[in-house]
C-alpha cells in the first residue's frame, strides 16, 4: 500500500476567483487586530503549498490495515482549509478506504471530533493554517477505534442518557390544560451556554479521570444535566432527582478541575465551571442547620 | 474502555507535551502534597530525638559531649545536602499552598476563567520566594 502520494499538478492551490466574491478577503484582513493579520500571515506563507497531513489508519477486517499506522497525504493547500476539507480531500483523490464521519462541515452535527497534533478539536471548526507540520490526525483517544478516524461513540451516548436529558414534569397536566411553558430571559441566559453541547465527546475524551473511570458520567453528560436541573420550569422535586444522580459516586465528585474538557470543547462550554456548580448544589442540598 | 490495540501511554502521559495549565496543576499538586506527607515522616523521626534530648543522653561529635537533640539537628544542619532539600521543601510546601488556594477559588466558583493565569501566577510567586529564600537556607554550610 502507498502511503506517500504524489501531488497532482493540476491540483494546484487555487487563484480561485469565485472565491473572494463569497469571503470577500480583502475586507478581511482590514477588520482586526494582531489575531487577525496573523492569520493573513500564516495563509499567505500556505497560498500555492500543500499540506502534510499524517493521518492514523486502522481496520481490523483488512488484512495488512490490521497493525495501526500512520498514512501521509499531501494536500493543495486553500484559503479557508480545515482539517476535515483535508482528509476528504485525500479520501476523495488519493484513498477512498480513508474512513471517518461527518455531516454538517459547519460545528453543527458534532460527527467529526478528531485527535489533531494531541488535542481534540473538530475537523470542521480547525483551520490548516492555524497548525503545525505535519498535521497529524487520529481518532478520538480512550474510545475503541472501529475503523481509521472511526470510533465507537456508544459509551458516550450512554453516559448521556444516564442523566435522563430531557425535561421532565412530576404530573403532567390533562390535554386540555397544556400549556406553553416560558422562561424567563435572565434563567435562559443561564442556561445558554450548557444548551450549546453538540454530543462530539471531544471533552470526554480528554478527560483523564474519564479515561480511568469507565463509570464516571463525564463532562458532557454532568454539563447536559446543568442545562436541566438550573432551568426554573421543572419543579424542585426533580431537580434534587437529578442532584441525587449527580452526587453518586461517579458523578460530579469525580471531576478534580483539570480543566481539560473546557479547554477542548468546540463550543466553549464553561465546563468546569458547570460541574463546579453542581457540587457546590449537591453539597447545599445535603446541609441542614438544625 | 476495551481498546481493539493497545496504543499505550501516547494515548496520556506520553503526551505530556500538549498537558494545558490545568493539568500541569493538578500533577504538581498531587506530587507536592505527597511530598509534604512524606516530609512529615522524617521531620517526626528528627524530632523525636527531642525525647532521648530531654532525658539528658549525649553522643561524642569530634570529641566534644553533645545533647543528642543537638548533636542530630547541627549533624544534618551541616549537610549541604539536607540545606538544598531544605530550599525543595520550601519550594514544595509554597507551590501547594498558593495552587491550593487557586483550588479553593476554583472550587468556590471565583475567576474560573482565569484558572490558568492563577496557575501561571502561582508558579512565578513559588520561584520567587524560593530564589529569596537560599541566602538564609545555605549561609554557613561548606561544602
Ligand atoms: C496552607 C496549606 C495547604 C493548603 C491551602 C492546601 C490545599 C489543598 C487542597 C485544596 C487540596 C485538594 C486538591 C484537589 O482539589 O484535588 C489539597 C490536597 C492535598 N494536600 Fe494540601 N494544602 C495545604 C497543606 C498541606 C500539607 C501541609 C500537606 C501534607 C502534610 C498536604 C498534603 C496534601 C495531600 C496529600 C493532598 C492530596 C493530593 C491528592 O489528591 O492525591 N497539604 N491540598
Ligand atoms: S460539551 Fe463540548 S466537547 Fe463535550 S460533547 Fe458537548 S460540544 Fe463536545
Ligand atoms: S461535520 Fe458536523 S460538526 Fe464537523
Amino acid at each position: 500500500m502507498s502511503t506517500q502520494q504524489a501531488e497532482p499538478e493540476s491540483q494546484e492551490a487555487p487563484d480561485d476567483p469565485a472565491m473572494n466574491g463569497a469571503e470577500s478577503p480583502a475586507a478581511d484582513e482590514q477588520t482586526g487586530g494582531g489575531m487577525v493579520d496573523d492569520h493573513a500571515e500564516k495563509r499567505a506563507e500556505l497560498e500555492g503549498e500543500t499540506v502534510h497531513i499524517k493521518v492514523f489508519r486502522y481496520d481490523p477486517e483488512v488484512e495488512g490495515k490490521q497493525e495501526p499506522r500512520f498514512d501521509d497525504f499531501h494536500v493543495p493547500f486553500e484559503k479557508g482549509m480545515t482539517v476535515l476539507d483535508a482528509v476528504m480531500y485525500a479520501r476523495d483523490e488519493y484513498d477512498s478506504s480513508l474512513t471517518f464521519r461527518h455531516s454538517c462541515r459547519q460545528a453543527v452535527c458534532g460527527s467529526d471530533a478528531f485527535f489533531v497534533n494531541g488535542k481534540q478539536r473538530l475537523g470542521c471548526k480547525t483551520q490548516i493554517s492555524d497548525l503545525e507540520q505535519p498535521v497529524r490526525i487520529e481518532p478520538l483517544p480512550h474510545q475503541e477505534v472501529v475503523k481509521d478516524l472511526v470510533v465507537d461513540m456508544d459509551h458516550f451516548y450512554d453516559q448521556m442518557h444516564t442523566v435522563e436529558p430531557y425535561f421532565q414534569d412530576e404530573d403532567t397536566p390533562a390535554t386540555e390544560d397544556l400549556e406553553e411553558q416560558r422562561q424567563t430571559p435572565e434563567n435562559r441566559e443561564k442556561i445558554k451556554m450548557s444548551s450549546r453541547c453538540i454530543w462530539c465527546g471531544a471533552c470526554m475524551s480528554s478527560c483523564n479521570i474519564a479515561a480511568g473511570d469507565n463509570e464516571y458520567l463525564g463532562p458532557a453528560a454532568i454539563n447536559k444535566a446543568y442545562k436541566f436541573a438550573m432551568d426554573d420550569r421543572e419543579d424542585e422535586q426533580i431537580k434534587e432527582h437529578r442532584l441525587r444522580i449527580l452526587e453518586q459516586e461517579h458523578g460530579v465528585w469525580r471531576c478534580q478541575t483539570q480543566f481539560s474538557c473546557t479547554e477542548v470543547c468546540p463550543k466553549d462550554i464553561p465546563l468546569t465551571e458547570h460541574i463546579q456548580e453542581l457540587k457546590r448544589e449537591a453539597v447545599k442540598k445535603n446541609l441542614k442547620f438544625w | 474502555m476495551s481498546q481493539s490495540y493497545n496504543r499505550g501511554l501516547v494515548e496520556d502521559f506520553g503526551r505530556w507535551k500538549e498537558f494545558s495549565a490545568g493539568m500541569w496543576a493538578w500533577i504538581f499538586h498531587k506530587f507536592t502534597g505527597w511530598v509534604l506527607i512524606g516530609y512529615l515522616f522524617t521531620h517526626i523521626a528528627v524530632l523525636s530525638t527531642s525525647i532521648d534530648g530531654a532525658q539528658g543522653k549525649t553522643t561524642m561529635v569530634g570529641g566534644e559531649e553533645l545533647n543528642v537533640y543537638t548533636a542530630t539537628l547541627q549533624g544534618l544542619e551541616g549537610l549541604f545536602l539536607i540545606r538544598l532539600l531544605e530550599v525543595g521543601l520550601l519550594a514544595v510546601a509554597v507551590f501547594h499552598i498558593l495552587n491550593g488556594l487557586r483550588l479553593l477559588m476554583v472550587d468556590l466558583g471565583v475567576g474560573l476563567e482565569a484558572q490558568d493565569k492563577s496557575f501561571y501566577a502561582s508558579l512565578i510567586l513559588t520561584g520567587a520566594i524560593t530564589v529569596a529564600s537560599v541566602p538564609t537556607f545555605l549561609t554557613g554550610v561548606t561544602i
